[in-house]
Order: C-alpha cells, then sequence, then structure tokens
C-alpha cells in the first residue's frame, strides 16, 4: 500500500521508537493514524501493518477489535461523538445525544445517507469539567447547548 | 489555554505556569526555572533522588495514592535490563480531566519529571501513554519534546552530564482499561489491554518485561517541584502522609466546575461553596463522589466536616481516588446515575475476568430494566449481591471499581429505588436543562 509521505514518516518514527524486537507496539499506533487517512481500516490496511510489524493479519485483527476507536467500517467525513458519561449525564449529555439522533435521523454509530456525519454515544473522553462535551473528529467542544449543536451540525453538512 | 477561571484558593505549584504567554513553550520553561530541578538531580546520587521523592509524601495521583518514593525504590537499579519510566497519560476515570491541563499548559514540566525519574533509577527511555482521544495533546507533547532535543535537554549526554534520555510519545486507541497499569503495559507492546498477573510489579517485569516505573501524569509532574524546592517544602503544602497539592476536577452540578489545584486536606464544603461557587440553581447536595466514578458514593451528611485527602476519604469509606469530583444536587436521580456508572464499567471490561465480565452486564441490564419502571423488590437486594460477588475476585480493580459505587449507591439511596418500582415513572425525569 501507499500512504502519504507524512503517514509514511510517521510509521518510520515509530517503528524505530521501540527495543529491537518490539516492533509489535507499533501496531496500535499506525492502524489508528492510518485510519485518519483511510477513513477505517481496511483488509488491505489490516495486511500491510501485520507485515511491517512483524505479525499475522489474524494477531492484528484479534487486537484491534479490542479497542473503540479502531473502526473496520467506514465512518463520516465528520465523526460526532457525544458524552453521555456521569459528568456530561448531569449536564443532559444523554438528552443532547437524543436531540443529535434526532437532528441527523441516525443512532448509534450510525452514518448521514450522503456520508458526511456519523455519530457516537462515547463514554468518558476527559472534558468533565465542562460538561456537556462532544468531540468532532479530535476537535473538543465544551458547555454544548442544542442550539450550539444545531449550529455545528448544519455547518458540517454543508462543507 | 485554560477552560476555566483559576480561582483565588488555589494553591498553584503544578499550575504555576498555567495562563502565561505560550506557557508550553521551552523559553517559557526555562524562564521560569524550568530544567533547574533536573539539573540539580543530575549531582545527585539515584537514592538521595529517591529519598527526596519519599520526603515530599507524594503519592500515586492516578487514584491508588501508593507512595511514589517507595515505588521507585521497588527498581533493581543494578539489573543489567533496560529499564523504562512509562507514564500514564490514559486519563479516563470518569470526571477526570485534570492531566488534560497539566500536558496542555505545560508539557516540559511533564518531560522533566521524566528525566528525573530515569536518573533516579537509572532509566535511559520513556514512554507517554496518551489516550486517543487526546490527539491534540500528543501534537503538543511532539513539539516539546521536539524542542527538548533540539535545545540539548533530551538525547544524548544531556547538558553535558553524561545522561542520556530518549522520550516517545504513544498513542492508545480507546480502551478505559488501559488506564490499569498492567493493561497500558500489554496495549504498549501492541496487545489487547488485559491486565496481567502481580507479582512480578511493573518495577522488576513492566514495559517488554524490564524493570519500569509508571506514574500518573501529575505524579511525574510533582516532582520538578519536589527537587526544586525540597521533598519537606512540598510535604508541608499537603497535611501528613499526603504531601502537596492535587489537581482538584469539579464536575456536575456546581456553579463553577473547572480544574483547580488544591492543597491536600482542603475542606470539601469549602471547595464546593467557594471555588465552586455552590450548587448550582441554588439547589442543595444529594451526592458526592471524590475521585472518579470508581469511588464509592458519599451523601452530604457524610461530607460534613471531610477534607480533600487519602485519609479523610478512607475514613468515610471512600477514596481520593484520581480527584475527578463529581456532585450531584437533590433533583438528581440516583438510579439513573447508578444506571450510566454501570453502563460505561459493562462497556469497558476487558472481558479478562468472568465476575466482571458477567457482573457488569448483569448490574446494567437490571438496573435499565429499573430505571425503566420494570424493577421488583427483589432486584433491589440483587444489585447489592451481584456487586459484593465481584469484589476482590478480579485480576485487576475494574470489578470493583464497578461493585463500590453500585453498593454505596443501593445502600444510600434505597428510598429511590423503591421510589422506581410498580411501573411508577421515574420521579426525576426533566427537559434539559442549560445554565
Amino acid at each position: 500500500m501507499t500512504f502519504s509521505p507524512q503517514l509514511e514518516a510517521r510509521f518510520a518514527k515509530l517503528l524505530t521508537s521501540y527495543p529491537a524486537g518490539r516492533q509489535r507496539s507499533a501496531m496500535i499506533p499506525m492502524l489508528l493514524y492510518a485510519q485518519d487517512e483511510l477513513g477505517h481500516i481496511t483488509d488491505e490496511l489490516v495486511e500491510e501493518v501485520a507485515r511491517r510489524v512483524g505479525v499475522t493479519p489474524l494477531q492484528v485483527n484479534e487486537v484491534l477489535s479490542y479497542y473503540s476507536m479502531l473502526h473496520r467500517k467506514p465512518l463520516g467525513k465528520y465523526h460526532v461523538q457525544v458524552c453521555t458519561n456521569i459528568s456530561c449525564l448531569l449536564h443532559d449529555g444523554d438528552k443532547l445525544y437524543e436531540h443529535a439522533c434526532k437532528k441527523l435521523g441516525i443512532g448509534h454509530k450510525g452514518v448521514t445517507a450522503d456520508g458526511q456525519i456519523s455519530l457516537e454515544e462515547v463514554e468518558c473522553m476527559g472534558a468533565c469539567s465542562w460538561a456537556p462535551a462532544i468531540q468532532v473528529n479530535y476537535d473538543f467542544h465544551h458547555f454544548v447547548t442544542p442550539e450550539q449543536l444545531d449550529q455545528l451540525l448544519d455547518g458540517l453538512r454543508k462543507t | 489555554m485554560l477552560y476555566n477561571q483559576p480561582s483565588p484558593l488555589e494553591t498553584k505549584v503544578l499550575s504555576r505556569r498555567f495562563g502565561m504567554p505560550n506557557s508550553a513553550s521551552i523559553d517559557t520553561y526555562l524562564a521560569t526555572e524550568g530544567y533547574q530541578a533536573f539539573r540539580k538531580a543530575a549531582g545527585m546520587k539515584p537514592e538521595e533522588i529517591i529519598e527526596e521523592v519519599k520526603i515530599s509524601n507524594l503519592r500515586g495521583r492516578g487514584g491508588a495514592g501508593f507512595p511514589t518514593g517507595m515505588k521507585w525504590s521497588f527498581v533493581p537499579r543494578t539489573s543489567p535490563k533496560p529499564k523504562y519510566i512509562v507514564v500514564n497519560a490514559d486519563e479516563s476515570e470518569p470526571g477526570t480531566c485534570k492531566d488534560r491541563v497539566l500536558i496542555e499548559n505545560d508539557p516540559h514540566q511533564l518531560i522533566e519529571g521524566t528525566l528525573i525519574a530515569g536518573k533516579a533509577v537509572d532509566a535511559h527511555a520513556g514512554y507517554i501513554y496518551v489516550r486517543g482521544e487526546y490527539r491534540y495533546l500528543i501534537e503538543i507533547l511532539d513539539k516539546a519534546i521536539a524542542e527538548a532535543y533540539e535545545k540539548g535537554w533530551l538525547g544524548k549526554n544531556i547538558q553535558g552530564t553524561g545522561f542520556d534520555f530518549d522520550l516517545y510519545t504513544h498513542t492508545g486507541a480507546g480502551a478505559y482499561e488501559c488506564g490499569e497499569e498492567s493493561a497500558l503495559l500489554e496495549s504498549l507492546e501492541g496487545k489487547r489491554g488485559i491486565p496481567r498477573i502481580r507479582p512480578p510489579f511493573p518495577a522488576v517485569a513492566g514495559a517488554f518485561q524490564c524493570p519500569t516505573v509508571l506514574n500518573n501524569v501529575e505524579t511525574y509532574c510533582a516532582v520538578p517541584a519536589i527537587l526544586r524546592d525540597g521533598g519537606a517544602a512540598f510535604a508541608a503544602l499537603g497535611i501528613p502522609k499526603s504531601g502537596g497539592t492535587k489537581m482538584t476536577c469539579l464536575t456536575g452540578h456546581v456553579n463553577k466546575p473547572g480544574v483547580y489545584e488544591l492543597r491536600l486536606g482542603f475542606p470539601v464544603k469549602q471547595m464546593i461553596e467557594e471555588v465552586g461557587g455552590g450548587i448550582r440553581l441554588g439547589r442543595k447536595m444529594k451526592a458526592f463522589i471524590p475521585g472518579g466514578s470508581s469511588c464509592p458514593v458519599l451523601t452530604a451528611a457524610e461530607v460534613e466536616g471531610a477534607t480533600m485527602d487519602y485519609d479523610s476519604m478512607a475514613q468515610r469509606k471512600s477514596m481520593l481516588g484520581s480527584g475527578g469530583v463529581i456532585i450531584m444536587d437533590d433533583q438528581t436521580c440516583m438510579v439513573k446515575a447508578a444506571l450510566r456508572i454501570m453502563r460505561f464499567y459493562a462497556h469497558e471490561s476487558c472481558g479478562w475476568c468472568i465476575p466482571c465480565r458477567e457482573g457488569t452486564t448483569w448490574l446494567k441490564k437490571i438496573l435499565e430494566r429499573f430505571h425503566a419502571g420494570g424493577g421488583t423488590r427483589t432486584d433491589i437486594n440483587l444489585i447489592g449481591d451481584i456487586s459484593r460477588n465481584m469484589l476482590g475476585r478480579t485480576f485487576c480493580p475494574l470489578g470493583d471499581a464497578a461493585a463500590m459505587p453500585t453498593i454505596s449507591i443501593v445502600e444510600k439511596f434505597r428510598h429511590e429505588f423503591e421510589d422506581h418500582l410498580d411501573g411508577k415513572p421515574c420521579p426525576y425525569e426533566h427537559e434539559m436543562v442549560t445554565v
């Protein structure tokens, strides 16, 4: 597989970050960084990463199925993650999530028909003092109101 | 950047650079006594560094509260194997968002803490394991690490001291369990994050089966101040047996939620009323969780006279935990709170130990049914029984973490469970409140 020069540089650095013979350590970071570029983890990517870190594709699949941020199916261009865990719940994060479901017409791990937006109800993301919080891809949004969420989602639909 | 205004009641040691222009840059760090603690440590014997950390009474800030100096002393320095420093930046305990601000505002303080730890145990490489959701922090750390290499504070023969140290960031990919030390090490080695049987402890066989110091971000961040100002000065900020300050995350129903640095032993009441600005909408507090959702829940009456430290919380049969304070007002449904907490643990249980894997899912199902009005009177005791049968029966503390808050909620708020019996609608359902 061919990747962007930036991703190749990232891979090269990862493969030299661990002690000799421990290249398997690079597997999870490689999968996540590659997913950022490809949108999701394909069979081809599994084989490529397996080859580069020196394990079998089965071993890569075994590991990646454990991690909630590694996705085997395509996500939307914008992945909207709404936290409903306890500190966000106390600020009605559950209602914010329901609002997002209605607005987008999709549910947990759903993707809009145009592939633009996907939605996920997520566990604590470390924004507890600024609840309710959401993440769009890797960007945090704090103290989110339903009105702000509407505006944000409308903006994501257009771009 | 800061997401909340600081409070005048804070004792700013770890957060002393917060709010300064370019606080994350090495220039700001060097201009404000940065890396001077490492310079001091470089001239000390390893056992002297560890002794200074012991004097400081610094205890692990990730939740367990184990004395840091003692932990470091367990590393067999004379072992022929390489030794490693591992930073737990997998902050994912619900209610906790302090490591995020420490890294975002002052990454060099963390780097200096790892350098000093490396010097203390003769380690020459370190890994910062950062939860995957904190991608922007990895970028901040990578930039800070590059600056440190460029200015000779990382790499070979650091500042002519003869000490070599390399530091790397490593991203997680979404798993609460990887915040548990042995699961973190498995994940760092490219495996599923399941706990290891101990002993051997990481001090003897940690990363890559080599001796390893593994601490929380906040713990390492306290180390430069300890070396710079002396362990005794740090200890004096807190109370006996709990030295220093704690980054405290006020979350839930307070008027001024935020991350504040408070000395250990800070009165809970003053923290809620003065630092946090009191309970929002003029309501009263119903329940209090001192340090993340894994801690037993306390009632408002139980926290009367309590202080934020390890012993005060242990006396009340709870824990200081991670510093993620969760405050619930008198309109909170405790059944719904118990359910949401259990949904989390059921989702995050790694499945290695059956009491945790099955117990969390059973409890989630019962609580879901209960909150929807389908509960029976016998369910109330069943929730407690299942929880108690998980306690102490798992390789790692996740099973306990799920059981402890649940047991406390059922015991202390039993009447709220009774209010949901016989198909009665939840008495606390409400429209979304935005303040």
